[in-house]
């Protein structure tokens, strides 16, 4: 021991790189604060010069605090899992939550009040609906899949997560880049690619982001004392990687200066359309489906107390699925300028894709087997199971749509909005949520959760909310293309477009009101787990939970 | 050896892993979208094609800060009830100066593709400020914010200058007259008009504002508008030549 307190205390590389680091930006960013072109690039700029101050002063003040010694890898022959990180995002992903949908209930009244809009730049529903899409996908959504791989790739490595500062540098980081996108749009800072938004600048702190993410996650696997990497590492793995292609191919673009937020993006008209909907596509294939399959895989699992059903399943479907989703861009653009080869390719692809997806929600629902009579009494595996099951109505549905007859008459429609949500509340949002309830007691280290019967109240309060907006638009999006096409017996068209619209109205006050409810029921998940995380705990917590069994 | 067990090869090397991953997810990308670039019927041969002048340029950026490619889609479909309601359907050779495409993916409001020269300026204006005060029915979002800022054009010039780096036709002359070019276009009977059209064919020149005085942003969305889908001229497009 007295060896160990004599070791001199020294600045890490991590430690220090990252403070120099911080420091050139910092000196940067006052810079360009002080000759941005605009005054919202000036206030981002700035936003970036306390960022970075913060950090150095946060990284000073932890060395000074902190014992000589590097954190130990094991403890008691345990790995020292390293909470800290995931905390914080699961937090994060709460926030944001709770604040894309309420952003998105807004959007959906202003929608059917405009008067709402109160005329006023920074509440339009052209700029409120980016902000809550990407609230949704990559603040909330984001902040999910940063925690849970954070966690899952510990658990299933036996292993410390890599890295001491890297790790909080991803999650800070990530979240920076969401504060930089959001104010950015309130602002009409957007390069108007959708769910690409975000300018140049943002872009390029993203991507330092995502290349550290990529890197604490392969040397996290790196350090792994299991021989085989757990198929849900496989899904994270190919999210990072193919999200950072998406994110790198289709954002190349060129600043008018570096003190102008506006750039151009460097492909134009019917290739920047395929670019555009090869990422925009994607980001639902690798983003919103590939991660939270990941999800899916360790914590169906886990909460069902059941080995995953098929590893042989898992194998072919996660090949095919991240093969085949790819190709799927076009049928964002059929009947376009886009040549009528690529939009054939894409509807093949994409009906293709129905086998991979089912693939997956099968090897989900199956992993059951055994274990149905759960649904009854866990409300949280009952979350997590409906949302595979969603799942799988979404990746009916999508191929459906993606048949060019059927898109002749979906697109540009309501149809498609309830497609998406069916599969962003469905299953992204259920999955997530089933996620969270099992993480926090886990790594707050809690016997359970604070209530299941608000969870119950959650599940069937946004079940509501969910079938009331799907149905919704479904007969909104299939009322307005039939109107649309809808020809009198003379071959007039017999519906002015504003006729449309007005039909509209009483689905959209629906619609509201299904939204209503899932932020309703994302509230009382909020006020469970808080109550979850500040309750004293009455009983001591046994950690002994049973092992993955590793995929073989 | 099972195919199975090779599997594990991936199962126990992460960067063997993370290499199968890159190939598998990169092909259906490049097969889909490499032809693009090289294939020369991915855009019709037409004439009448020529870049935004910097007002219409300006304009342009304008309904990409508010989102309007939000509602309003910029792609006609070749369906029957699409080409009677807005027109002759869209050319990919009518977006290939555009970056980033606007095409849209929703039509809350209608297709604007070939918007222009549809409505009155007075129209325009009155729509923008209050949608409501020409469509009753409307829900689109009022701009009267547009009429009274003033138009930030003094960094025009690099604008047209990095989309000419793209390879956008501005020429030096274009780029050099840019800042010029927003006030002679937003002004009525301005006497350089005919050089602005010179440079940039069909280009409208008048108030469009209805306000003299420096252009507003409510000139330059306008401009935008009132030229969109006017450039090719449907009665002398030869469809058969560009059969793809």
């Amino acid at each position: 021991m007295a060896q160990a307190a004599s070791i001199r205390k020294t600045l890490t590389i991590g430690e220090g790189g990252t403070a120099l680091a911080m420091v050139a930006l910092a000196a940067l960013s006052i810079l360009i604060s002080a000759k941005a072109h605009t005054a919202a690039y000036a206030f981002h700029a700035a936003l970036f010069a306390a960022g970075s101050i913060a950090t150095v002063f946060v990284i000073m003040n932890r060395f000074f605090a902190r014992p000589a010694e590097p954190v130990p890898q094991v403890i008691d022959g345990k790995p020292n899992y390293n909470y800290g990180p995931i905390k914080f995002a699961t937090i994060a992903a709460l926030f944001w939550g709770i604040a894309g949908f309420t952003v998105g209930l807004y959007a959906a009244l202003e929608l059917a009040y405009p008067a709402l809009n109160f005329d006023l730049p920074f509440l339009n529903f052209g700029r409120i609906r980016p902000l809550h899409t990407s609230a949704v996908i990559f603040a909330f959504g984001g902040n999910v899949l940063l925690a849970t791989s954070f966690y899952v790739v510990q658990r299933t490595s036996h292993a410390r997560l890599a890295g001491d500062i890297a790790p909080w540098f991803v999650v800070l980081g990530y979240n920076f880049f969401i504060l930089i996108a959001g104010t950015g749009y309130l602002l009409g800072i957007t390069q108007s690619k959708e769910y690409a938004e975000p300018e140049w600048y943002a872009d390029l702190w993203l991507t330092i982001v995502w290349v550290a993410y990529l890197l604490v996650f392969l040397a996290t696997l790196a350090k792994r004392r299991e021989p085989h990497i757990y198929v849900a590492n496989w899904f994270y793995l190919a999210f990072i990687v193919t999200v950072a292609m998406l994110h790198i191919g289709n954002n190349v673009a060129i600043p008018l200066s570096i003190f102008s937020p506006k750039s151009y993006i460097v492909w134009s008209g019917v290739q920047d359309a395929m670019v555009q909907w090869w990422y925009g596509h994607n980001a639902v294939g690798f983003f919103l489906t590939a991660g939270f399959l990941a999800i899916m895989y360790y914590f169906v699992p886990k909460q069902a107390n059941r080995p995953v059903y098929s590893y042989r399943l898992s194998i072919v479907h996660f090949w095919a699925l991240i093969f085949i989703y790819i190709w799927a861009g076009p049928h964002h653009l059929h009947y376009t300028a886009l040549p009528d080869w690529a939009q054939t390719l894409g509807m093949v692809f994409s009906i293709i894709l129905w086998m991979p997806s089912w693939g997956g929600m099968i090897n989900g629902l199956m992993t059951l087997q055994g274990a149905w009579d759960k649904l009854r009494t866990d409300p949280v595996l009952r979350m997590m199971v409906v949302s595979v099951a969603f799942y799988g109505m979404s990746t009916f549905e999508g191929p459906l749509m993606s048949i060019k007859a059927v898109n002749s008459l979906s697109h540009y429609t309501d149809w498609t909005i309830g497609h998406v949500h069916s599969g962003a509340l469905g299953w992204v949002g259920y999955i997530s949520f089933g996620a969270i309830y099992c993480l926090v007691p886990w790594i707050w280290n809690r016997s359970r959760l604070y209530s299941l019967r608000l969870v119950n109240w959650h599940f069937w309060v946004s079940t509501l909310g969910i079938v009331l907006y799907i149905s919704a638009m479904w007969v909104s999006g299939i009322l307005q293309g039939l109107m649309w096409r809808a020809y009198t017996s003379q071959g007039f068209l017999e519906y002015s477009f504003i006729e449309t619209t007005e039909a509209m109205h009483p689905f959209y006050v629906i619609r509201a009101l299904g939204g209503g409810l899932f932020l309703a029921g994302a509230l009382i998940m909020v006020f469970n787990i808080w109550k979850t995380i500040t309750s004293p705990e009455t009983e001591t917590v046994t950690t002994t939970r049973p092992q993955l069994v590793a995929a073989e | 050896m099972s195919v199975w067990a090779k599997h594990q090869v991936f199962e126990k090397n992460s960067l063997v892993l993370l290499v199968g991953i890159l190939v598998v997810v990169a092909i259906g990308g490049l097969v889909e979208i490499l032809p693009l670039f090289y294939l020369k019927s991915t855009i019709e041969t037409v004439e009448g094609m020529r870049p935004y002048t910097p007002l219409e340029l300006a304009g342009r950026n304008i309904y990409i800060r508010e989102g309007c490619y939000n509602c309003h889609s910029q792609m006609i479909r070749p369906l029957r009830d699409e080409v009677e309601r807005y027109g002759p359907y869209s050319l990919a050779a009518e977006s290939k100066f555009d970056h980033p495409f606007q095409w849209g993916s929703k039509r809350t409001g209608p297709d604007l593709a070939r918007v222009g020269g549809k409505y009155s300026d007075e129209w325009q204006r009155a729509h923008l400020i209050n949608p409501r005060s020409v469509v009753p029915g409307s829900i689109m979002p009022g701009y009267p914010f547009l009429a009274t800022n003033v138009l930030d054009a003094t960094h025009i010039e690099d604008d047209l200058r990095v989309q000419a780096m793209l390879g956008v036709p501005y020429t030096p002359e274009m780029i050099a007259a840019a800042r010029a070019d927003v006030a002679i276009q937003a002004t009525a009977d301005d006497p350089k008009a005919g050089e602005l059209a010179k440079r940039y064919p069909k280009a409208l020149s008048r108030d469009f504002d209805g306000k003299p005085g420096e252009p507003t942003e409510m000139d330059a969305l306008v401009a935008y508008l009132q030229m969109l889908g006017t450039l090719v001229d449907f009665k002398t497009y030869d469809r058969k030549a560009n059969v793809r």
